[in-house]
This record gives structure tokens, C-alpha cells and sequence, in this order.
């Protein structure tokens, strides 16, 4: 099913949640709704779900207006960030409420009751803690059999609140694979509020970026990492370099230091900000003319797939730079030593004329 | 669970020590008395003394007050708490102080207070007579002086629970399909059940033994408007003193049969409650 969400304003005293939200899901998309902690996002799902009303604006299910639908009405599968598991009920009495509480005439039998649940349970791969209580399990499991419990009603869309958010590392990226593989079986729509930007890059079909109420931008993960469209999302997404400097000759000048402002710009540009991606940059030992850096290796971080380096710049600035393992055994860094750091790449620019 | 010892054995020997003397000066020293002094002159003058119609209209007094207002608390406990816990309103703060006064005022005031609305001096005295009701030194009085002051017993339970549960139960209910009332029901309900046991207690032991409040309103008419508590005060002033701790004896066994009634509860359902606990971490 499809969600249109049309210009939705929601405030909270006076402070505005969100201000004027447009989203469009398609039917079978995996969305994930990413932004800091008081950007509105998961003001927002509850929105969608009718946990909380919006001032104004619409939702729409499939065409179908239900900004006045209640929460029960609405056919939504809403997985909590705490679970929100029934304390007091048994695995299998949670997961079978949905069904249990359906008006008497469209409720299933107690031995059509059982079967599904036991159906669910296998697919969360849990079908062995159906007699036990929710404080038995470790916190993975909950979330696995909070999401049976949701997709008891069989909801036409699933909604997930941080649903990874109070679980370990370890366990986190295992469950977020999980989530991926299990959507790609399942296909129901499906949005899920994160303020991991890992997170969301590795599971969602497309991600909207959001930042004090309001979209900043929505596109796929490839599209919100190399082409963000705002300073906002591109220091979200990632770490990034900053350069500010005066444009002389469609150069930037940072001290002495020219680098080449991107191809299009004006020719009447005053000043720029370039950002610039760590990955972004080769090194080495020697200049190579213009559009180079003179900096110094501080740190080197050689854990992980690519090699960390953190230098300090002629003009004062701290740089960061990532370079392939590879590479790094071929140039031999160390630390104190001064290299040249040139930029292959410009993500954003700010231009001021 | 596993606890260190930081402390030398003196230590802690003294400080159970202290614990024990205290609870048998204050606690099983007076029961103890309670039991003797009831049955000194023999098992069948105790019963005899029990039988007495004075004091059986006044164990039928007390009963029927109590039946009356412990399930009006528990009803008003459980809709106050539902409301303060679960929800944001203008006078939120002024209703949790209201909900105190009862236990913040001498119950003798509280008694006073039904005096001053509904004596023959007070308030809407003068209409009720005429009308032919009788409210003061009647049994209206009592009950309505024992709800009065055992009010606040269940909603003081509940409160705290409520709130260190929050709504997410809730909201996971509403979103499975599930009405308010059902989610009342099957989720809320279930939830609260062991604090509003608590609550029921103590709000019934408060409502048979409740003594000054009661006494104010009354009138003290013999085997029509004394209460339990105020039968043993009668009998004691008449110097029976055997009747009067019998009729005490039975205020302690209902105290002592509740206490193992709660136990019992507690036992058979000591997996989920195990469960429940443990699963606030």
C-alpha cells in the first residue's frame, strides 16, 4: 500500500515538530526516515500511525484519505524502540493479541489463532520461546517478537520506531541485515525512524533526511551520500572537509594554496566553501603543481577496511583523509611526515558572489 | 543474587537484634495480649461475647460499610490514577493534592465536615430532614465518612505503578486493533493488578477499623450506628474487657487473613509476577 503525506504541521507548545512534511512511499519501498535526535522523525511515524494527530495536513493510505481514521482502524503494524512487549503475557499470548482482540465476527478460531502464531514465530526464527515471558528473552529477540506481534494483523504497512536503537553493536548490524533480507521476502511497505546514518544507508530503499521539522532531503542512499543537497545532509551523512576561501581565477585560495573551484561555477564568485570527502583525496610525497595541500600526518587509524588519516593542514586546519589499505603500504606513511594532499573530488560547494 | 558483606559480623547481629526487639515490642507483643486477654475466660465466653447482638449489628455494620466503599475507591482509585498517570491536564497538580487531603486532615475534621453539611444545623440539614431522610447518626453518615477517609488508598497505590509503566503497552495495543475498553481490559488492567491488590487492603483495613471520623458521625446508638471499632470502645468503657478485646481479636484476624490471602495470590502467581519484575530491569 502506498502512504501520501501531504504538508503536515505539528507543534508541541511552541515547539514546532514538524513543519510542513511532504513524503510520497511507494507500495513495497523500504524507507528509512533519518535525522538527529528533535528533527520530527519519529513525531512523524507516530503521525502516520494516528498515535498523535497532526494540526494540519493529510494522510493518505492508497488514495484513500485516513487523516481521520483512528489508530485501530488503520491496519498499521507499529514496532516500539522499547518493544513495548505485554509484560504479563507469554511470547505467544503477545504475538496473538492482534488476532484475539478482533470484534468476534472476524476473528479467527483459537486453532487458526495458534497456527498463525506458530507460522510467525518460525519466520522470526523464534518458534521455541512461545511459553516464555518477554523478561526471558535477550533484547533481539524481543524486538524479533515484537515484530511478529505487528505483522499479526497482517498490516498493509509496517512502522519502525529506532527499532534497533537500544540494542548492542554486535546485535544491531546482524538484525538490521535480518530486517533487509526479511522486507525483500515480505515487501510491505515499511518505514523505520533511525538517527544511524550507517544504518539507514545499508537497509532503506531510499532515505529522507530530515532537520528541525522539515525534509531535507529525500533520495537513495547513493543519491543523499555523493549528492546531498544541503551543508546539512552532506555533514550528516559522513565526515567531510571544509575549505573557505577567497576565489581568484576560478581558484580557491586557502593561504597560499590554490585549489580548482569545480567546472560551471560563475566566473563572478567572490568566495567558496568546498566540501570536500575524505575518500576524496590522493597523497603524496611530492607537490604536483597546483590544486594541492601542504599538510602533516598526526594520526594515522590503521584498523578497518581503508586507512584513517588525520593531518593538519599548511593554513592551520585540521584534514581528514582515507585511503585504500593498498595505497598505504605503497606510500609507507608516518607519522610527523609532510605530504601533499590533493582533491580528485568536490561534493558540495557554497558560493558567495 | 548475591550480595558482599562490608560489614563485621557484630554489626550485623546487632542490627537484626534491634530489628527483632522493635517488632516484638510493637508488633507481636500487642497481638499476643490481643489473643490472651480475648480468650482469659474461655473459649466458649469468647464466642458467647461474639454473639452478642450489639456487637454482631455492629460486625454487620462494618462489613456493609466496607463492602460499600472499598469498590466506590476502587472504581474512583483506578479512573484518578488512570487519568494523572496516563495523561496531561490543567490541575493535574491540584487534583494529586486533593487526593491527599483525606490522609492530611485529622479524620476527626472529617467527620465534622458531614456534621457541618448534612446536622441539623448544617447545610442541607434543614431540607433533609423535611424530606424525612437521616443522614447523621445514621448508617449514611458512617459510609459516607468512611469513604471520605479510605479515598485516597487505591489511587496512592496505583499512581506510582501507572506512571513507571507509561503508555507504550498501550499504544502497542491501540495499534494491534485492540478498543480502549479491551486495552483496559487484556493490557492496563493486568498491569496494575498487584498494586491495586495492595490498594484493596489496606483500603479495606482502613475502612473497618477507621475509628475517629466514624465516631464524630455516628451518635454511638447501641446495635444500630456503632461500628466494630466503636462496639470495642463501648465495651471497654463498661469495663468488659474480655468482650471488648474478643471484638478486637477480630479486627487482627481480619488484618492477619488478608496479609495470608495476599501471600497465597502471591504464590500461585509467582512465574509471572517473577516475570513482570524482572522485565522493568
Amino acid at each position: 500500500m502506498s502512504i501520501e503525506i501531504k504538508n503536515i504541521v505539528k507543534t508541541f507548545d511552541n515547539f514546532k515538530a514538524l513543519n510542513d512534511v511532504s513524503l510520497k512511499v511507494e507500495t513495497g519501498e523500504l524507507i528509512a526516515l533519518l535525522g538527529p535526535s528533535g528533527s520530527g522523525k519519529t513525531t512523524l511515524l507516530r503521525i502516520i500511525a494516528g498515535l498523535e494527530n497532526a494540526d494540519s495536513g493529510e494522510i493518505i493510505f492508497h488514495g484513500e484519505d485516513a487523516s481521520d481514521k483512528r489508530t485501530k482502524d488503520r491496519n498499521v503494524g507499529f514496532v516500539f524502540q522499547h518493544y513495548a512487549l505485554f509484560r504479563h503475557m507469554t511470547v505467544f499470548d503477545n504475538v496473538a493479541f492482534g488476532l484475539r482482540v478482533k470484534p468476534r465476527l472476524i476473528r479467527p478460531t483459537e486453532d487458526k489463532i495458534k497456527a498463525k502464531v506458530k507460522e510467525l514465530l518460525n519466520l522470526v526464527q523464534l518458534d521455541w520461546v512461545g511459553d516464555r515471558y518477554p523478561s526471558q528473552l535477550s533484547g533481539g529477540q524481543r524486538q524479533r517478537i515484537a515484530l511478529a506481534r505487528a505483522l499479526a494483523i497482517e498490516p498493509k504497512v509496517l512502522l519502525l520506531d529506532e527499532p534497533f536503537g537500544s540494542l548492542d553493536a554486535q546485535v544491531r548490524k546482524e538484525l538490521r541485515l535480518w530486517l533487509r533480507r526479511f522486507h525483500d521476502d515480505l515487501h510491505i511497505t515499511s518505514l523505520f525512524v533511525t538517527h544511524d546514518q550507517e544504518e539507514a544507508l545499508e537497509v532503506a530503499d531510499r532515505i529522507v533526511v530530515m532537520n528541525k521539522g522539515k525534509v531535507e532531503q529525500i533520495g537513495t542512499p547513493q543519491e543523499v551520500y555523493h549528492k546531498p543537497a544541503s551543508v546539512f545532509v552532506l555533514n550528516f551523512l559522513g565526515n567531510v572537509n571544509l575549505f573557505q576561501g577567497r576565489v581568484i581565477d576560478g581558484k580557491l585560495y586557502l593561504g597560499k594554496a590554490p585549489l580548482n573551484v569545480p567546472e560551471g561555477a560563475k566566473s563572478n564568485i567572490k568566495s567558496a566553501n568546498l566540501y570536500i570527502r575524505p575518500h576524496q583525496f590522493d597523497i603524496s610525497r611530492k607537490s604536483q603543481g597546483d590544486n594541492a595541500i601542504k599538510a602533516t600526518v598526526k594520526f594515522l587509524n590503521l584498523a578497518g577496511s581503508s586507512v584513517k588519516i588525520d593531518l593538519n593542514s599548511e593554513s592551520g586546519g585540521p584534514l581528514q583523509v582515507e585511503i585504500t589499505q593498498q595505497e598505504f603500504s605503497r606510500l609507507q606513511l608516518l607519522k610527523g611526515e609532510e605530504v601533499f594532499v590533493c582533491p580528485k573530488d568536490v561534493t558540495f560547494c557554497e558560493y558567495e558572489i | 543474587m548475591s550480595l558482599s558483606r562490608t560489614e563485621s559480623a557484630l554489626v550485623r547481629r546487632s542490627l537484626i537484634g534491634v530489628a527483632c526487639v522493635y517488632l516484638g515490642l510493637f508488633i507481636f507483643l500487642p497481638l499476643f495480649i490481643v489473643f490472651a486477654t480475648a480468650l482469659q475466660k474461655g473459649i466458649i465466653y469468647y464466642f458467647n461475647s461474639l454473639k452478642d447482638a450489639d456487637t454482631i449489628a455492629a460486625i454487620q455494620l462494618t462489613v456493609m460499610t466496607a463492602l460499600i466503599a472499598v469498590p466506590l475507591n476502587l472504581v474512583f482509585g483506578v479512573a484518578a490514577s488512570w487519568a494523572i498517570a496516563k495523561f496531561d491536564f490543567r490541575g493535574k497538580n491540584v487534583l494529586l493534592t486533593l487526593i491527599d487531603v483525606p490522609l492530611s486532615v485529622s479524620p476527626v475534621i472529617s467527620g465534622l465536615i458531614f456534621i457541618l453539611l448534612f446536622g441539623l444545623q448544617g447545610m442541607f440539614g434543614p431540607w433533609l430532614r423535611d424530606h424525612g431522610w437521616r443522614i447523621i447518626f445514621a448508617p449514611p453518615a458512617i459510609i459516607l465518612a468512611t469513604i471520605f477517609v479510605t479515598f485516597p488508598m487505591v489511587a496512592r497505590e496505583l499512581i506510582p505503578v501507572m506512571k513507571a509503566q507509561g503508555n507504550d503497552e498501550e499504544e502497542a495495543a491501540i495499534t494491534l486493533g485492540a478498543s480502549g475498553w479491551k486495552t483496559f481490559w487484556y493490557v492496563t488492567l493486568p498491569n496494575i493488578k498487584w498494586g491495586l491488590l495492595y490498594g484493596v487492603i489496606l483500603c479495606n483495613a482502613r475502612a473497618m477499623g477507621e475509628f475517629g471520623a466514624v465516631s464524630v458521625v455516628s451518635g454511638h446508638i447501641r446495635g444500630a450506628t456503632n461500628t466494630l471499632p466503636l462496639q470495642i470502645e463501648i465495651l471497654y468503657n463498661d469495663y468488659n474487657f474480655t468482650a471488648a478485646f474478643a471484638a478486637a481479636s477480630l479486627l487482627a484476624l481480619l488484618a492477619l487473613f488478608t496479609l495470608v490471602i495476599k501471600s497465597l495470590v502471591e504464590f500461585r502467581f509467582r512465574a509471572e509476577l517473577k516475570a513482570v519484575r524482572k522485565y522493568k530491569e
